[in-house]
């Protein structure tokens, strides 16, 4: 006899799990079904909005002088002047890319390495896995910023330095994470079941592993974006981002804080909106770490 | 010692149980009624999901996170646990109901030395006890499970001591409070059959010398025939057939009871195991009407409309199927053993010389020495420990730290995979215990199988497609399966696709680590004959790696059995059975247990 008759893979055990496959999407999904995520994501939504078209509708060219220095609200400049009496709007709405598109960048290509490191590290296991994390923990003890900022004191003040410099502090922080997830998958047997057919290295890692460890990457990816913005905006504060006259928003605070209490919104603007974003991303990340662990839904028996 | 109770009257009454899921009302178990006597054993049989173990844990007033009691009433020694407060259950467990867990390693508590353990129970339950008779009643229960009861050993902390010991440790905090009941959780599981014998020995001494009533939750129908009084046989959260052990063993009336017998392979029978097509469906999926039609020869539209009710088929004998009657094929249908084969082929496909394998400086084989034939099935028996997964992962390629020779057609085999060749690497194939860890859950079966297909006869995607329609009809799944991933299958048909993915690369040896053990019997059944069939005609050869001596009786062709790393007989899986040598071998044989042996011996046992 057979058991071709029931074997259909129809109908099966467990197939209300079918959407684990795919496992960032089916995270993704569910936290898409999150308050908190749902904020997050509206916040980052509307923040990126504005950076990206703010140029277009910014009444005033971010450099054009429009009154007096640090004057208060009026018609022509509806949040008042700026230190050198340029539109606090237009260059509010005009300051957001540089911040936006450099995080984003800086996140990606930290996340990118630091995730093939872990993973190599925890596949490689013995002397390899040992001095790729020794070499991390020389890169944990500086801390991010000197790190950035050395590199620009070295070579000067250049936005794809901020990238990499913030990338390759990442790096480490995501790798030591990812690490951790991929050693809960290497002992498995799918893997030994990959080694006995002899599979390409590389495809053991980016085939069998990346795969079963992609809801810490997403969640890594939103940690690490939230520092992104932090340390660019900062890089940005002490002047070794973007130069003026040009519009940015770390930059709009520094050159107007020394009037904070005559005018405050040259600073209060961008502080909010740094700060709003980096609470967004978060949202939107613990969200994510929430439906990656399953507790956005009623646990069943 | 406790009252004993009138003869014939049930210290355990559990009428039309139901206990169902709270959030959406499917039912978990239904319609259970079993009455057990003091003094006597109750086996309680199933497969998983078939919630035995749910019944088991209603005993003890505990139902689990999610469910709920529906109905019904649990009476045990006169009082009715559905209408206890949960202070006064407290009470009743250990005193009057008491619990062997399955997994001792997790249920002791690793911070607390054994005396503790143990006084722990007392304390609860009699905590006016002086000093003195609290230790002597430790003492006493440690002699009643065999243990030594001097100081050395109370001191010791659970992790010191063996998987046997610490379950009979756990035996003995089940027993020192005295309970009229025990309920026992598939507690042999883990244990080697040594161990499971003294086990099962001990727990029949102390419920007949205290006249103990025992509820037995297993999936073992071997371990039931040896040790139950009466059995009740639970699918999908019914109980199918309730009667005595000689009756439900011998003249066993349901469908689903017949079939479970004849998937059970026996070290004392030569016949051929039949497996049951498909697998227990999970409560909230389970189909109208008798749960077990989709699986049965016997059933009718009657059977899909209307679940049955139990009818009385004989004294004490109950049966809940409409076509009890019919009576159409034995329980164990004299199926001949599977047609002796032929003979096996001349050319040594494996050969191991002295093999020495270690992890760090402990050495888990020594001199090894076998070979394997063109055609041939050679089982690897031993216990854990034996160094018989290290054997598979060695010829397999996956264990590094090995010496001696394996020649795999002649050829020297080099220590990992990686440095073996591509002809080498594709005509030795693994197939692992666990199909829920072997497949990666993130790539479809699709996905798994065309990967192995490109690795050893790349092709253009189309064939391949192909291909692995082929490989999944080849292990009797459907070709839609292709589209599924792992986690939507059951254990018996990932085990499928895994199989299915050796077999692509059309190796000449294939490698089966306990390839059955995380499965169910009827599943494990159905995987066995399968790999019959597909080695028919086809000259595959097989190391068989298994922990079960029943099974290899109707696969192998030869056996090596294993302890601490050595081979201590290898010969014809007949002579294993007919006339072993190794005093190791004798004694394997003598504790597994068997349904046959144990009918055949009556109810020697009993007082």
């Amino acid at each position: 006899m057979s058991a071709a008759a029931v074997h259909g893979g129809e109908g099966s055990a467990v197939a209300a799990q079918a959407d684990e496959g795919h496992q960032w999407l089916a995270v993704v999904a569910r936290a898409a079904r999150l308050r908190r995520a749902q904020i997050g994501a509206a916040i980052v939504g509307l923040i990126a909005l504005v950076a990206l078209a703010g140029p277009l509708v910014a009444p005033h060219t971010p450099t054009e002088f429009v009154g007096a220095p640090n004057a208060g609200p009026s018609g022509t400049a509806v949040f008042g002047t700026d230190a050198l009496g340029r539109d606090v709007l237009s260059r509010f709405l005009s300051g957001g890319r540089t911040v936006l598109w450099i995080s984003a960048a800086a996140t990606l290509l930290g996340v990118a390495a630091g995730t093939t490191v872990g993973l190599v590290a925890a596949y490689a296991r013995g002397w390899l896995d040992e001095l790729l994390m020794r070499l991390n923990d020389v890169m944990l003890a500086f801390p991010q910023i000197i790190f950035v900022l050395l590199a620009i004191s070295v070579v000067g003040p250049k936005l794809w330095l901020i990238v990499l410099t913030v990338g390759a502090t990442h790096a480490p922080r995501v790798a030591r994470v990812m690490r951790g997830a991929a050693q809960q998958i290497v002992g498995r047997d799918f893997v030994d079941a990959a080694e006995a057919v002899g599979e390409r290295r590389w495809r053991i890692v980016f085939g069998e592993l990346l795969p079963n460890v992609t809801s810490t990457l997403l969640v890594e990816l939103g940690l690490r974006m939230t520092y992104s913005i932090g340390l660019v905006a900062a890089v940005s504060f002490l002047g070794f981002g973007l130069q003026p006259p040009a519009a940015d928003w770390g930059l709009m605070i520094n050159e107007n804080r020394l009037s904070i209490t005559i005018q405050p919104w040259g600073v209060m603007l961008p502080v909010a909106v740094i700060g709003l974003l980096t609470i967004g991303v978060n949202l939107m990340t613990d969200g994510i770490a929430r439906a990656a662990i399953g507790i956005d839904r009623e646990v069943s028996a | 010692m406790s009252a004993v109770a009138a003869p014939g009257a049930p210290l355990v009454t559990i009428s039309d149980l139901r206990i169902e899921l709270a959030d959406t009302g499917h039912d978990v178990v239904g319609e259970i009624t079993v009455e057990v006597r003091a003094g006597e054993i109750l086996g309680l049989v199933g497969e998983s999901g078939s919630g035995m173990t749910t019944v088991g844990m209603a005993l003890l007033g505990h139902v689990r996170r999610g469910g709920q009691v529906a109905g019904g009433t649990i009476e045990v020694a006169g009082r009715s646990l559905t209408a206890l407060d949960a202070r006064t259950l407290r009470g009743l467990r250990g005193a009057v109901v008491a619990y062997i867990p399955q997994d001792p390693a997790t249920a002791l508590n690793p911070a607390l030395r054994i005396r503790e353990q143990l006084e722990e129970v007392l304390d609860a339950h009699a905590p006016q006890r002086d000093a003195g008779a609290r230790r002597r009643r430790v003492h006493e229960v440690l002699e009643e499970v065999a243990l030594p009861a001097d100081d050395a050993f109370l001191r010791r902390y659970p992790h010191q001591l063996s998987g046997g010991q610490q379950q009979r440790v756990s035996i003995a905090m089940a027993f020192i409070g005295r309970p009229r009941l025990i309920v026992c959780d598939e507690p042999t599981t883990g244990l080697d059959v040594t161990t499971q014998a003294r086990v099962l020995r001990t727990v029949r001494e102390l419920c007949r010398s205290h006249d103990v009533a025992a509820l037995y939750v297993t999936h073992d129908l071997a371990v039931v025939a040896e040790l139950a009084d009466r059995v009740a046989v639970l699918y999908a959260g019914r109980i199918v057939e309730y009667g005595t052990r000689d009756e439900l063993f011998t003249a066993p009336r349901h469908p689903y009871t017949r079939r479970l017998l004849r998937a059970v392979p026996d070290i004392a029978g030569r016949r051929a195991i039949v497996g049951i097509p498909g697998y227990a469906a999970l409560p909230g999926s389970r189909p109208d009407g008798c749960a077990f039609h989709p699986r049965c020869d016997l059933a009718s539209d009657e059977c899909r409309a209307a679940s049955p009710r139990a009818s009385e088929v004989g004294p004490g004998h109950e049966v809940r199927c409409h076509h009890w009657a019919d009576d159409r094929s034995g329980p164990a249908a004299d199926a001949p053993g599977r047609a002796r084969r032929q003979r096996v082929g001349e050319d040594v496909v494996l050969l191991a010389h002295d093999l020495d394998a270690f992890y760090g400086s402990a050495q888990a084989l020594h001199g090894v020495r076998f070979e394997i034939r063109h055609d041939e099935c050679l089982a690897v028996v031993g216990e854990s420990g034996s160094g018989k997964t290290t054997l598979a992962r060695c010829v397999a390629g996956l264990h590094r730290q090995w010496s001696g020779e394996l020649r795999f057609g002649g050829e020297r085999l080099a220590e990992v995979a990686r440095r073996r060749s591509q002809a080498e690497r594709q005509g030795i194939q693994y197939v692992f215990q666990n199909p829920y860890a072997s497949l990666n859950p993130r790539r479809t079966v699709g996905q798994t199988i065309a990967r192995q297909l490109q690795l050893f006869f790349p092709g253009p995607r189309r064939a391949i497609a192909q291909r692995v329609a082929e490989c999944l009809e080849g292990v009797a799944l459907s070709p839609r399966a292709a589209r599924r991933f792992p986690d939507e299958l059951s254990g018996g048909e990932r085990q499928r696709v895994a199989i299915a993915r050796a077999l692509a690369a059309r190796p000449r040896l294939l490698v089966c680590d306990e390839i059955t053990s995380a499965l169910d019997v009827s599943v494990q059944a159905a995987i066995i004959e399968l790999l019959g069939e597909l080695r028919a005609g086809t000259g595959l050869s097989l190391l068989f790696v298994t922990h079960e001596l029943p099974i290899i009786r109707t696969i192998a062709d030869r056996v090596v059995v294993m302890n601490e790393g050595r081979i201590v007989e290898q010969a014809p899986v007949e002579e294993i059975f007919s006339a072993p040598t190794a005093a190791y071998t004798r004694e394997l044989l003598a504790n597994t247990p068997s349904i046959e042996a144990a009918l055949a011996q009556g109810t020697a046992w009993r007082p």
